[in-house]
Parts: structure tokens; C-alpha cells; sequence
């Protein structure tokens, strides 16, 4: 993704160096990711320079009227973007996080983390098996589970009659905590909208609709470079996809306003991470001319798409669409890509998944490290889009069923290492990295709830 | 008697010879002795015309119905239709009352060669996805016509145009926005060779019952499958029954914004080129399980067999309709929609508490 590999070494030593002395995690995390953003508006900066394109320009006329009216088959445009590049994609950000470090070694309890074989190398605390258990006590043998007790050979009595009827009366009463409660176990598809909206707590207000109207006028008015690179983004992944390509517009309907949207910068409060500033021409450096770009703070990398395309299937009106992307956006996504030692964030969850490997199947785990697998360069992909784009869609569902229900995405890195114990004898056998992602490269008949349901309760720990 | 299989195809596509190859069968000429073979609907009428007098041994299977034409050709599957009708009013049954569900063809005037197929209503308010219109493309398999026995693809898909849907009558000249067939897909300029445009019937399932809710989109696959059943009945009493044949069609249904599907046609000869990889799978395996059910253990066939294969054949094949079973213990045995996964329909288990039926078949 990054034109100069020098300039990638020479970044990431600079934050090596930045890191090197200081005490705090925040100020680990400020620094790091400060010079990630660095990084990052740089190559928007390039781009931008090599292009002569603006990082926004104000649209004449005409083209706002052509725009208003291709609103709803932005997909048919085809715009040269052969020269855009994703501003980075998912391994560019790994990299990142491979040479985070930690200056306080002698932390105590960072003792067993000398141990610590995998590629992250900050000793944030993560769960164990027997916590994860406690955590997710309701996918348990013992508990119904959609995923698994609504399959073909169960009788819908034994459990998915009852467990739609609570729904339907969960519903009926609007409890969002009950809601969250309840979809623990799973949702049935008919509710799961509603669901979803009750425990996001959005409501289709008719002010909701207009702000929403708000954003697409700040579309059609003015082009944003980002639009170039979200344009990029939905044709190389989702309109790829066997189950979102036919969503395709309403990927560009929601991204475009998603990137004006500047109630998203308020996220930023609870995230460690800043907006990436820029400055208006000619006036670099002067903080009264300095502007958050683009206007809600995110960039997108390659594949950002893919958070809203299961949606899809959920909603069909653009508005409502839009409002459960940003609440979900602004709850968990935005964890998968900024750096912090929140038990969510990213850097948590790859912590998590390869002491879990290294714990549960070292075996596996230190035969994929020999053969110059680590486990993370596979698994990291997955846990950043939160497995969309390599589950089929029903099952993807179910799983953002527990990130709700549970309000954490540790879930995300404990499926990644039951992906890789349930592959574990193929994986075994491998003596490459190339290998290795073969075997894992098809995720699609995957069922996830068996799977996590084996890893954490049925596997001798 | 434990001869392999010969067979002949004028059809060269390597998903059927591909099958015929891995069950170990013997490729002949059709001047040969052959037990099985997959003909174009052109050489079927050769087959059985009155004039060439071809008499087919018991050892000999066609994939095609003489006269399958009563049911793949618009005019003829209409007329069947008024007159399953009215036969049905006349025995005073209540599924005459029933709506003109799947009787109205699909219409569509090309302006380049003003050829116009026939009839009648043009559906303008086709359910749209993502804004796009799409058909449905789902195989039936039919063993026999008296007693009526047919089974149902599971892995049917929609195929979506590439162009957004508009019902202005401007469009009506566009024929990548109103012809949803593949074939004519391909040459738009936003075909795309991954997933070629299509969707699984599952995931149709999902995205209805997950914006539209369980019991609508229960109640449509059911008026698919009963739409389909019908068509069968329809011709049934018409159609050659010839124990030598079998045939699996191609119907193409569409669904109208009220979840109402309509049938466009029915295709004797479903094509089998493949798109997409998918496609190839999807195509391969739809072969092999077809002819797991008519050639039974790949061995030479018996025309007098009962055609009852073992459930363990079936493979994505599920039971229609099976007239016998129907009729023998007064139970209804056709296809139902159930709750559950959004994988499509099975049949098994049995769904009859507390639902409200939709129709008897009988």
C-alpha cells in the first residue's frame, strides 16, 4: 500500500524512538498513535500533491445536479481512480503495532509476558479461559444458543419457539438492557433489526431523517478526496463479495455522509487517538486555519466498507441504515483500527488471541512460528473488519449478535483462535506461511457458535 | 450384467461429462448401444418422433419428456393452465378461487426485432434489492408425471441485473434492466466474474426475513413451491409419461414488492455453462445429484424401476411433491417452508403446530 519502504522504516523508528523513556500508557498510546496519524495524512498529502487533486473542493452546479440525481446508482459511475491508493490497509497497521513497546519492563506482573512469543510486545492484561467463561457464561453447553440449537435435527421446541417469543416480548417492551441480555444467546433473523436499534438506542426520529438529509447535502455540495478512496474501497471489496455487491449503493450513500459527519468527532473523547488535523492552503502550521479532515475525523483504509455491508441485510431505508452504522461505528468499530490498551482496542485483542494460542495449543502455535507463520499475520485481518467479508452472512450476524449483547469485541480474537484450533491438524502439517494462509483462507462454512462454544467450554484446559 | 454405463451427450459441457466420467460410465456414439443418454430438447423430438421410429430399450434413460413443450413453451403451459382450471372449479375445489398466483406470464418486447413473445402482464413493480431487480432461477427435477414425483433444488439463486431498475417506459428499451438471464448480463459492462451477479437463495432468504419478517417470506417460498407443484399438475395429465425419461427444468420466477412471485417461464433445458466459479460447483453438483436420483447406484438402468430413490440420494434434492405418498396416507408430503436457519426450505421435520396452513395439494 505505501510507496516507500523507507519511508515506513524511518516512521516507525521515529516512533520507536519517541517511545523510548516515557512512563504512561496514554502516553504511549498519544505517541504512537500520533505518529501514525502523521503517517497516515502524509500519504493523503501525497496522494493529493501527486494527483493535484484538493483534499476538498466546493462542486459547481452541474455537477451537484448530476450527483442529486445518480444518488441512488453511484455504483454505475466508473471514475478513473487507477491512480487512488488505500491510504493503508489492515498489515501496514500491524506493522505499527509489532513495534509498540512498552518501556516499563520491570512492571511486575510482566514477568510472564518475557514468556510472551507472539508479535505483540506490550504486556496489556487479557483474560484467560477460565475468565473468558465466566465473561460469556451464556454460551455455555448448558444455555440455548441461536447458532447452534435452532439447526435442522433440533426440535424448535426444545428451545427457538421460546426463545423468539421473549424476543418478541422484549421487543414489545422496549427494554434495551433486556434486549442486550437476551441476544446473548443469539437472535432470531425476523427481530434481530429491531433488536439491534433497541439496544444501539436508535429511534428513527424525524430529526434523525433530516440530519441524515443534512449529510447528503454536504455531499452533492462539495467532493471530498476521501470520496475517491471510499469509491475505491467498495469496488474492491464489496462489490467482489458474493453476499454485499448487490448493496453497493448504499455503500456510497452511507460512507459519503458517514465522512461529513461530524457528530463522529465526539467519539474521540473516549478514544485515545485524535482526529488527523489539516491545515487550509497556505496556512500550515497556523492552528486558527487548521480543520479536521476529512470532517469526521476517520480515514478510511482498505476495506472499511466491509463494517457497513452486513448491515444491509438488516436495513433498507438510508437513513436508519446510516444511524446503526455510526452508533456502531463510535461503540466498537473505531476500536479495531486506533491504538490504546482499552480491553476492546486492537492491540487487546491480538494480545488475547496469540496468548490463547500460545496457552491453549502451544504445539500449534510454536510449530507456526518456526515455519515463520505467526499466527497474527493471519488472524489480524480478520479481527480488524471483525470477521466481515470471511463468514458467510448469517453467521457474521450471529457473531455481532454477542459483540452487542456482550458490548466487547473480545469475541472477535477468541473465534480467530478457535478458527485456528478447529484447522489445527491441516495447520499442523503446513511448513509455510503461504501454506498456512491457504488453509485458512476459507471461512465461509465456518459455523461460529459451535466453534467458540467448543473452544471455551468443551476444550481440556 | 454389471456392464458400465454408456453414454452420449450432443450437450459438450464439462460439468456433465465430468460426471458421467467419475461414476467410470463408457462414452458412445449414439448409433451405439447406449443406456444413458443427455440430449438437446432438438434431438428429443428426434427420438421419439413418429417417423424415425425409434424404439428405446429398458435399459435406456433420456433426460427429456416427449412433449415437455405442453410445459416449457409460454402457450402451451397456459392453456394447461386454464384447463387444470377449470377442472378445478368443477370439482368445486377452493384452489380455483385461488389468485391468478403464477399464471401471468412475463412480457417483453424487443425494440430491435420487434419479435413479441407472448403475452400478457408486465410486472412493474418488481421487488427490488439493493435497487436492483432479479429473477429467480430454481431446478426441479421430475422422475414421473402419473403419480406426479418431483423434487426441488435446494441451492436455486437469483440472478440481478446490473443496471438499476427504473419502470420508465424509456427503459423498457434497455435490455440489460428488464432481462435478468445471465447470458444477457455477461456482455453489460459491470458483470463481474466473481460472484457473476447472483445470490443464493439463502441469502435471498436472510435479507427477507430480516427486513420483511419470517412469516411473509415463509409464506412466498411456500407460493413458490406451490406455484411450481401446480405447473406440474397442470401438464401432468397431457405429458407422454414415458418411463424412459426423466428431465430437470430451469423455472424462472420473479417476485413483485408485495412478495408475491410470478412464473416467467420454465426451461427444459437449463443452460449449463458455468459463469463464476460458484457456478461451475453449483452446476456440478447439480448434475450429480440429478443423476444419483435418475440413474439409481450408477448402474445400468431399469426403466420399470419405481423410481423411489432412497433419501440418501437426494443429495441437494429435497421431495416436492410426491403424489403417491400424497395420496397413500391422506398426509400432506409436499415442501414447506420451516423456521429456522436461512438456508432455503427442507423438508423433515414436521411444522403443522400452530401455523396456519396455507393450502392442501391434493
Amino acid at each position: 500500500m505505501l510507496q516507500e519502504e523507507s519511508d515506513l522504516s524511518l516512521i516507525i523508528a521515529q516512533i520507536v524512538q519517541k517511545l523510548k523513556g516515557s512512563n504512561l500508557y496514554s502516553q504511549l498510546e498519544r505517541q504512537a498513535w500520533g505518529s501514525w496519524e502523521k503517517r497516515i495524512l502524509k500519504s493523503l498529502n501525497s496522494m493529493c500533491t501527486e494527483l493535484s487533486i484538493p483534499l476538498a473542493r466546493k462542486r459547481p452546479v452541474g455537477e451537484q445536479k448530476e450527483l442529486l440525481n445518480k444518488w441512488n446508482e453511484m455504483g454505475t459511475d466508473e471514475p478513473d481512480l487507477s491512480l487512488f491508493r488505500p491510504v493503508y490497509a489492515p498489515k501496514d497497521f500491524l506493522e505499527v503495532l509489532i513495534n509498540l513497546r512498552n518501556p516499563n519492563y520491570e512492571n511486575g506482573d510482566s514477568l510472564s509476558f518475557r514468556t510472551h512469543l507472539g508479535l505483540i510486545q506490550v504486556p496489556l492484561k487479557v483474560k484467560d479461559i477460565p475468565e473468558l467463561k465466566e465473561c460469556f457464561v451464556e454460551l455455555g453447553l448448558n444455555t440455548g444458543q441461536l447458532g447452534i440449537d435452532d439447526s435442522t435435527q433440533v426440535p424448535p421446541e426444545l428451545f427457538e419457539n421460546e426463545h423468539v417469543r421473549i424476543g418478541q416480548k422484549v421487543l414489545a417492551e422496549q427494554d434495551s438492557a433486556a434486549a442486550q441480555q437476551y441476544i446473548r444467546q443469539g437472535s432470531p433473523t425476523a427481530l434481530r433489526a429491531e433488536l439491534w436499534a433497541l439496544i444501539l438506542n436508535i429511534s428513527s426520529e424525524p430529526e434523525d431523517v433530516l440530519y441524515y438529509e443534512q449529510l447528503k447535502t454536504n455531499v452533492i455540495q462539495h467532493d471530498l478526496l476521501v470520496d475517491s478512496l471510499i469509491y475505491k474501497d467498495v469496488k474492491l471489496t464489496a462489490s467482489n463479495d458474493d453476499y454485499y455487491f448487490v448493496f453497493e449503493d448504499y455503500l456510497y450513500q452511507v460512507l459519503l455522509c458517514f465522512s461529513r459527519d461530524t457528530s463522529v468527532l465526539s467519539h474521540f473523547a473516549y478514544n485515545s487517538a485524535s482526529p488527523p488535523k489539516s491545515y487550509i492552503r497556505g496556512k500550515l502550521g497556523l492552528e486558527e486555519y487548521a480543520v479536521f479532515y476529512p470532517p469526521n475525523g476517520v480515514i478510511p483504509f482498505h476495506g472499511f466498507s466491509m463494517y457497513v455491508a452486513p448491515l444491509c441485510f438488516l436495513y433498507h431505508e438510508p437513513s436508519k441504515l446510516y444511524q446503526i452504522f455510526r452508533e456502531m461505528y463510535v461503540r466498537f468499530f473505531f476500536r479495531l483500527h486506533s491504538i490504546s490498551s482499552h480491553p476492546s482496542g486492537i492491540v487487546s485483542l491480538c494480545l488475547l488471541f496469540e496468548t490463547l494460542l500460545q496457552t491453549y495449543l502451544p504445539q500449534l502455535f510454536y510449530h507456526l512460528r518456526e515455519i515463520g507463520a505467526q499466527p497474527l499475520r493471519i488472524s489480524f485481518k480478520w479481527m480488524v473488519r471483525a470477521f466481515s467479508g470471511y463468514l458467510a452472512t448469517d453467521q457474521l450476524l450471529l457473531l455481532w449478535d454477542r459483540i452487542l449483547g456482550y458490548n466487547s469485541l473480545e469475541i472477535l480474537a477468541v473465534l480467530a483462535a478457535a478458527v485456528f484450533a478447529f484447522r489445527a491438524v491441516n495447520l499442523m502439517e503446513v511448513t509455510s506461511l503461504a501454506a498456512a494462509e491457504a488453509v485458512l483462507a476459507d471461512l465461509s462454512t465456518l459455523k461460529v457458535m459451535p466453534l467458540l462454544q467448543i473452544f471455551l467450554f468443551a476444550t481440556v484446559t | 450384467m454389471a456392464g458400465k454405463v454408456k453414454w452420449v451427450t450432443d450437450i459438450e459441457k464439462s460439468v456433465l461429462i465430468n460426471n458421467f466420467e467419475k461414476r467410470g460410465w463408457v462414452q458412445v456414439t449414439e448409433n451405439e448401444d447406449w443406456n444413458f443418454y443427455w440430449m438437446s430438447v432438438q434431438t428429443i423430438r428426434n427420438v421419439f418422433s413418429v417417423e424415425t421410429g425409434y424404439r428405446l430399450s429398458d435399459d435406456q434413460i433420456v433426460n427429456h419428456f416427449p412433449n415437455h413443450y405442453e410445459l416449457t413453451r409460454k402457450d402451451l403451459m397456459v392453456k394447461n393452465i386454464k384447463r387444470y382450471r377449470k377442472e378445478l372449479e368443477k370439482e368445486g375445489s377452493p384452489l380455483a378461487e385461488k389468485d391468478e398466483n403464477g399464471k401471468y406470464l412475463y412480457l417483453f418486447v424487443s425494440q430491435s426485432n420487434k419479435e413479441a413473445y407472448v403475452i400478457s402482464l408486465y410486472i412493474n413493480n418488481p421487488l427490488l434489492i439493493g435497487g436492483r431487480k432479479f429473477d429467480l432461477r430454481l431446478y426441479v427435477l421430475v422422475s414421473t408425471y402419473r403419480p406426479l414425483r418431483c423434487y426441488m433444488y435446494k441451492l436455486g439463486f437469483c440472478r440481478f441485473c446490473t443496471v438499476k431498475y427504473t419502470p420508465s417506459t424509456s427503459e423498457l428499451d434497455n435490455m440489460f434492466v428488464h432481462l435478468t438471464n445471465v447470458a444477457i448480463q455477461k456482455h453489460g459492462d459491470d458483470y463481474n466474474h466473481i460472484h457473476g451477479g447472483k445470490w443464493t437463495v439463502s441469502n435471498l432468504r436472510l435479507y427477507l426475513e430480516s427486513t420483511r419478517g419470517k412469516e411473509v417470506t415463509s409464506k412466498l417460498f411456500d407460493e413458490i413451491h406451490w406455484i411450481i407443484v401446480q405447473s406440474l399438475k397442470a401438464v401432468a395429465p397431457v405429458m407422454n409419461n414415458d418411463k424412459h425419461c426423466f428431465e430437470c427444468y430451469g423455472y424462472d420466477i420473479i417476485i413483485d414488492d408485495k412478495l408475491k412471485p410470478w412464473l416467467i417461464e420454465v426451461n427444459a433445458s437449463p443452460s449449463l455453462t458455468s459463469s463464476t466459479a460458484n457456478d461451475r460447483i453449483l452446476k456440478y453438483n447439480l448434475i450429480n445429484d440429478t443423476l444419483n436420483i435418475a440413474v439409481p447406484n450408477g448402474e445400468i438402468p431399469d426403466c420399470k424401476w419405481n423410481k423411489s430413490p432412497p433419501k440418501e440420494v437426494l443429495g441437494n434434492y429435497e421431495i416436492l411433491y410426491d403424489e403417491e405418498l400424497a395420496q397413500g396416507d391422506g398426509a400432506d408430503r409436499e415442501l414447506r417452508s420451516r423456521q429456522g436457519q436461512s438456508q432455503g426450505p427442507r423438508a423433515g421435520r414436521s411444522r403443522d403446530s400452530g401455523r396456519a396452513v396455507l393450502t392442501t395439494w391434493k
